[in-house]
């Protein structure tokens, strides 16, 4: 692509800005964040992730973003995965296996259930946005 | 059936040694006493982080934050919350600086109540693979800023306001490298990141290039327009390969949008990268053998002076500071270093990222303010100890470092508050251990991780970590002299003042400290010749009571070198010349008829 | 140049600013301590033994590598430092194999002075000895890695001053070696056996194959006729085994006592540097006046940079002057030219060549025509560090020798013979004669001094009668990669070359300060040896080649004439290209 201008670096931050924020992009907004730093990806955060993908499809949602982010600092229960559903609280789930990936989908998802043995916590203070 | 509220009851340590169990149970069983056990999800959560003020229940989607909540309140928070959808007026939050109930904000309930995430402030946020996302999160605000509204004086002055201390180890002032690099008159300047990070149980830096890498990139590019240096390098370890993957893609992202290359935003300055990758020896991360090993040779520290501000890179003046201080730069610059000043303590400010790892409930990586108390970082954050065993010393600063007794559970952690007992602060390891850690069993650890990373170059550092771990093992193994005791201090005081670099000067700290702390222990292990710990396996005997064996076999069927003997139904023996002191028969033993000594 | 005010303990100094912490106290009278230090190379600032304090700083610095800085008060000694230093004495010895009495550094060894200095009188500490192998695989030096102190002047000499990097630092922490590259043995490595390693070597780990036992044997063999010459450098440094300044000049104190050790004949291989000069320089003579064979014509009586040469600039091989170096060329003449003489059978002599240098050792064997008689033209050679310990053994009271005087017919030389053994001096001497060679008139002013001096590379250009000479001079290996590259490229452009004759020595300073020389050489001690030498050319009669009686008669008694068939079988040599690493 072009190389930006100023302004096209504040028009981008802008309007990425209101995406991040509702984490509402195309319609999706129901969103699964997974750890996926060495700690995770060695913990089994991949096949965590497909299971989601697979559940996902199986349960035909069409309203939920799947994406990877760097590690969250939780190491002992890794693989850890954040939760974003409208009208519920969001959650930090913990060893999240493949399993457990299936039933957060069927669950916290379709359901609306937190899968209560699998929630660590709720996400960190934001320094950014202070 | 869906359903319609959600009431979160805090599990952290604290709230739970505070009844939280019994508050989740009457929760339960109100909810199912009024019919209303389909409508709420009751969910024992993390620590809210708010625990001198525990225990605490949350009602979602209300927002109802209850504080001090004991058993009894099970009943009205069901009826008045859930049934009724009112709030227990009673139990709400009274902040008592502004004497109103108020709701406390979702925002600061969680787990890292006590942190403050500077560095690690888009880790676990954004798609460390997608430049949009960094940008969304005011990635490029800062330097944005530095390009067009700030000269390369105000940058450093705004670095000496925020007191930014180098995150490595040491502590030296951020903006007197800048400084130095700055005035440094030559056409060619580098700026180099360390990301060279070796400290046992120590791994930020990874995680911040893994989750963040463009805050590393953008920093590195404030300081070469800075210091006027157009060229960034990043030294990682060849270990990290998706820290390595990462980069490239961030790198290789920020060129296409023309944040890094010639001309960035049309502002007339160039910067760009190389990355080069280590062999992973602990030694490269300082600092001079990490450019000799860029350079092609062998990484061995050379002497400073000269600087590498003044002599670094290919013999150019080179700023040279680790991942974690490169991460906090584009926030100061954005808030302005007297915010970054307003945190942490006076001669330390900001955060530090700790690898909290050990005996400890929950291990992880924590960013707290300086100043923060290792009791809140043991007990707070991470969740107290393991099996509820006793606290007996955190170890900072990794090999670097020295141990923390429980004396200091309150000393808040900082750069000299570490140094002045005897510690310091290095990368940020932080290693828990409890009364099953054998003191001198730990310093040898460490001091065998020095012996192996140990370049071989000084005389005082090569000879003496061998030295000092082959008494070590002496010690250990009930060989020990006082004269042994004598010796550890004499060398490790000679490698403080004579080894040529950090590695080496520090290499005795563990030892030292712990001479200091725990010169019990060591005294034990060398006139009793015994290890309390039983981690000194020469040190530890087991041993059949014949009163209380009653001949089951299962201790000679478990050892694994068949040094049990006896027939069944009688008392059964261990031939000490043959026991390797694995321990299989003492947790075998269910008759408690294995001694341990 | 700036200068700053210092304090060392307390007391006012001025010293010019760069200057190091060491040299500032040296300057002052205080001589703090070291170990891997030596003024040759930057330092390395590995043994940790130079410690010193600036006052109001908490830590300590090496004085070796930090520099003053204004102002500042240097304390170098006090109770805290001193036990510092003997801790790390302590440990340096306590990994050491202490084998002092037998070892080939007993008396001269840094370390052992050190310790004696230090009053270390037990090891509080447990040993830690590792026990390997020697490497003797080349003909000139010895390493023996269990006395390696991980000092790294080996390295950086081989390194840094000579550009071979036949040796490196091989391991990590305690398993760090000093060995040949890539662990080859040294005869494989790049080598090229100067010596400079060992020369350098404050221990016993590296030094020169010691056969002064050959020697003795020879000696005491009544059917052997010893014949001994001796290099330029050997007269101005021998001198320093025996307590006498670096420079004193002992020729005929030399002379007198291989006569008590029992030589038969003593000659000296300055006469075969005039001769050297006759055919070399006649040489070059053909090549710029009669335009046969190429140019710069290369000096070939290093036998350090000839392999250089062959290994690294093959392509140079017709550059090279095919005369070999004086001591084949003397050896050459003592087993026909003399033997014929006093009517002995060449197989009965037993030629022995005092150099100062380990290359000679494995110069004399380098290919067949090192047996130019028909037997090895050298049989044996010794460095003058070996030298001086045979006249320790001979319990000869050197210093109080009477002199003598070499033995005819091939022992008179010429101050252009003496001058071999220093930078520049082959070219002095070859410009003095070729001055007569092309214009058959003597130079006024034999004293070239364009060529003389410390400089890394000289360059210069003699005018002889019109014809304009360029000439180059260089010395320390590393510092002849730019003048070969620049006649290199030259060469590849189709350019006129851009000297005529190039001189290449591989020591530092030249043959003075050689890898078999005493130990300590250091700047200042090779600026001794030097004006000793000079001093010897200014004192001699003669000072050009041609004009030396005994090479006017050998050419016509014997060789005819320079270049001539006689000589060519005799006196020349061929290059041969070789593999940088031999395996």
């Amino acid at each position: 692509m072009a190389k930006m201008t100023l302004e096209d670096l504040r028009t981008l931050r802008e309007s990425k800005k209101g995406e991040l924020d509702k984490r509402d992009t195309e319609g999706k907004d129901i969103h699964i964040i997974i750890g996926m730093g060495t700690c995770g990806i060695a913990a089994g955060a991949k096949d965590s992730l497909d299971a989601f993908l697979d559940e996902i499809e199986k349960h035909k949602i069409d309203n939920v973003t799947v994406k990877q982010t760097g590690c969250m600092g939780l190491c002992y229960v890794e693989p850890t995965v954040e939760v974003k559903v409208p009208g519920m609280p969001d959650t930090i789930y913990g060893n999240v296996d493949a399993k457990t990936a299936r039933d957060i989908v069927s669950e916290h998802i379709v359901n609306g259930k937190l899968v209560d043995k699998h929630i660590f916590d709720r996400p960190a203070k934001d320094i950014v946005k202070e | 059936m869906a359903v319609k509220n959600y009431i979160l009851v805090c599990g952290g340590t604290a709230c739970e040694s505070s009844k939280a169990t019994e508050i989740f149970n009457s929760l339960k069983e109100e909810a199912e006493a009024q019919g209303v056990i389909d409508d709420v999800q009751i969910v024992k959560t993390g620590c809210f982080g708010f625990c001198e003020k525990g225990p605490i229940v949350k009602i979602l989607p209300e927002e109802a934050f209850y504080v001090e909540v004991v058993p009894e309140d099970a009943k009205e928070i069901i009826s008045e919350s859930i049934v009724k959808g009112r709030m227990v007026e009673r139990l709400l939050y009274v902040d008592d600086t502004q004497e109103q109930k108020d709701e406390f904000d979702v925002e600061d309930i969680k787990f890292y109540q006590k942190q403050v995430r500077i560095v690690l402030r888009n880790c676990g946020f954004i798609d460390p693979e997608k430049i949009d996302e960094y940008i969304a999160r005011e990635g490029y605000a800062a330097l944005e800023k530095v390009l067009f509204d700030m000269k390369p004086d105000d940058v450093i002055n705004e670095l000496k306001e925020s007191g930014l201390r180098g995150r490595g180890g040491a502590g030296f002032p951020t903006w007197m490298k800048w400084n130095f690099t700055k005035g440094a008159d030559n056409d060619q300047k580098y700026i180099v990141c360390n990301a060279d990070e070796g400290d046992p149980g120590a791994y930020m830096d990874r995680s911040t290039l893994e989750g963040d890498p463009h805050s590393v990139l953008e920093a590195m590019a404030i300081a070469g327009y800075a210091v006027g240096a157009d060229t960034g390098v990043i030294y990682i370890r060849a270990e990290y390969p998706l820290a390595i993957e990462r980069l490239e893609i961030a790198i290789k992202q920020a060129r296409d949008y023309g944040l890094l290359g010639k001309d960035i935003l049309g502002s007339g300055f160039d910067f760009d990268f190389e990355i080069r990758l280590g062999a992973g020896a602990f030694v490269c991360g300082e600092e001079t053998a990490l450019l000799r090993s860029i350079e092609g040779n062998r990484g061995m520290p050379t002497p400073k002076p000269p600087f590498p501000a003044v002599e670094g890179l290919w013999g150019k003046p080179t700023v040279i500071n680790n991942v974690e201080t490169w991460a906090n730069i584009p926030m100061i610059i954005l808030k302005g270093g007297e915010w970054f000043r307003g945190i942490g303590t006076e001669r330390s400010s900001g955060t530090k990222v700790f690898a909290l790892t050990g005996k400890i409930n929950n291990s992880g990586l924590v960013e707290v303010p300086m100043g923060t108390t290792l009791r809140e970082i043991v007990y707070d954050i991470g969740g107290g100890i393991k099996d509820d065993k006793a606290f007996k010393a955190v170890q900072t600063g990794g090999p670097s470092g020295g141990v923390l007794t429980k004396d200091f559970l309150d000393t808040p952690i900082d750069f000299d508050q570490l140094t002045a007992v005897g510690s310091m602060m290095g990368s940020g390891g932080m290693i828990v251990m409890d009364e099953d850690d054998c003191i001198v069993d730990v310093a040898k650890f460490y001091q065998e991780f020095c012996v192996e990373e140990s370049c071989g170059k000084c005389a005082p550092c090569r000879i003496g970590t061998r030295k000092l771990y082959d008494i070590l093992n002496k010690i250990s193994k009930g060989k020990g002299t006082h004269q042994d005791l004598e010796n550890m201090k004499t060398i490790g005081t000679a490698m403080k003042k004579a080894a040529l670099c950090g590695l080496g000067q520090t290499a005795p700290n563990p030892i030292l400290s712990s001479l200091k702390f725990f010169e019990d222990e060591y005294l034990e292990h060398v006139d009793d010749k015994i290890c309390k710990a039983g981690k000194c396996k020469d040190l530890v005997r087991f041993e059949i009571d014949a009163d209380k064996c009653i001949g089951c076999t299962v201790c000679a069927r478990k050892c694994p070198v068949g040094c049990i003997s006896g027939e069944r139904k009688h008392p059964h023996v261990i031939d000490q010349d043959q026991c390797v002191k694995c321990g299989e028969c003492y947790a075998a033993c269910k008759f408690g008829a294995i001694t341990k000594s | 140049m700036s200068t700053v005010d210092i304090k060392i303990n307390g007391r006012p100094l001025t010293v010019d600013a760069g200057t190091s912490i060491l040299n500032a106290a040296k300057l002052a009278g205080v001589k703090i301590p070291t170990l891997c230090y030596h003024s040759d190379l930057d330092p390395w600032a590995a043994c940790g033994i130079c410690v010193v304090k600036i006052e109001g700083n908490p830590r300590m610095v090496r004085a070796c590598s930090t520099l003053v800085s204004e102002g500042q008060n240097y304390i170098t000694n006090d109770a805290e430092i001193y036990s510092i230093r003997k801790t790390v004495i302590e440990m340096t010895l306590a990994d050491h194999p202490q084998e002092c009495l037998t070892c080939g550094r007993n008396g001269t060894c840094e370390l052992q002075r050190l310790a004696a200095e230090y009053g270390i009188r037990e090891i509080p500490f447990d040993r830690n000895v590792k026990r390997l192998p020697k490497d003797t695989s080349t003909p000139s030096i010895v390493l023996d890695p269990s006395k390696c102190i991980q000092c790294g002047r080996c390295a950086q000499v081989c390194q840094q001053l000579q550009d071979v990097w036949a040796l490196e630092f091989i391991g990590r922490g305690e398993n760090t070696r000093l060995m040949p590259v890539s662990g080859l043995l040294l005869n494989e490595s790049p080598c090229i056996k100067c010596g400079q390693c060992s020369a350098h070597c404050p221990v016993g780990a590296i030094y020169e194959k010691d056969e002064t036992q050959l020697f003795f044997d020879a000696l005491i063999d009544e059917n052997k006729h010893v014949a001994v010459q001796m290099a330029p450098a050997v007269r101005v440094a021998l001198g320093e085994s025996f307590d006498m300044e670096p420079g004193e000049i002992v020729t005929g104190k030399i002379y007198a006592a291989l006569r008590r050790l029992g030589v038969d004949a003593v000659f000296d291989t300055n006469f075969s540097a005039d001769l050297t000069i006759m055919e070399e320089g006649s040489e070059f003579v053909e090549r710029i006046v009669n335009g046969k064979g190429e140019l710069p014509q290369l000096t070939s009586c290093c036998p350090a940079w000839t392999d250089y040469m062959e290994k690294y600039y093959p392509d140079m091989i017709p550059n090279f002057s095919t005369a070999k170096s004086p001591m084949m060329m003397q050896g050459a003449v003592t087993k026909t030219y003399y033997a014929e003489n006093q009517k002995i059978d060449p197989k009965d002599i037993f030629s022995v060549a005092i150099m100062p240098c380990t290359a000679k050792k494995f110069e004399k064997d380098r290919d067949e025509n090192m047996q130019a008689s028909g037997y090895s033209d050298v049989d044996l050679v010794l460095t003058t560090r070996e030298l001086a310990r045979v006249i320790k053994i001979a319990g000869i009271d050197f210093a109080n020798l009477e002199e003598e005087e070499a033995d005819s017919p091939i022992g008179k030389y010429t101050g252009a013979g003496t001058i071999f053994g220093v930078t520049g001096g082959v070219m002095e001497a070859a410009v003095r004669s070729a001055y007569y060679l092309i214009t058959k008139e003597e130079l006024a002013d034999v004293n070239v001094t364009a060529v003389r001096g410390m400089d890394g590379v000289k360059a210069g250009v003699v005018d002889i009668k019109g014809t304009k000479v360029k000439v180059a001079v260089a010395h320390g290996m590393a510092n002849v990669k730019s003048v070969l590259d620049e006649v290199r490229e030259a060469k590849e452009k189709g350019l006129e070359p851009p000297y005529h004759f190039i001189e290449v020595m591989a020591c530092r300073g030249g043959c003075i300060a050689g890898g078999g020389q005493p130990y300590g050489t250091e700047d200042e001690v090779r600026a001794q040896r030097i004006a000793g030498i000079y001093k010897d050319d200014e004192k001699s009669e003669i000072r050009c080649s041609h004009q030396n009686p005994e090479i006017t008669h050998i050419y016509e008694d014997y060789l005819g004439k320079p270049l001539s068939e006689k000589s060519h079988h005799l006196l020349h040599t061929h290059y041969t290209p070789r593999k940088v690493y031999q395996k």
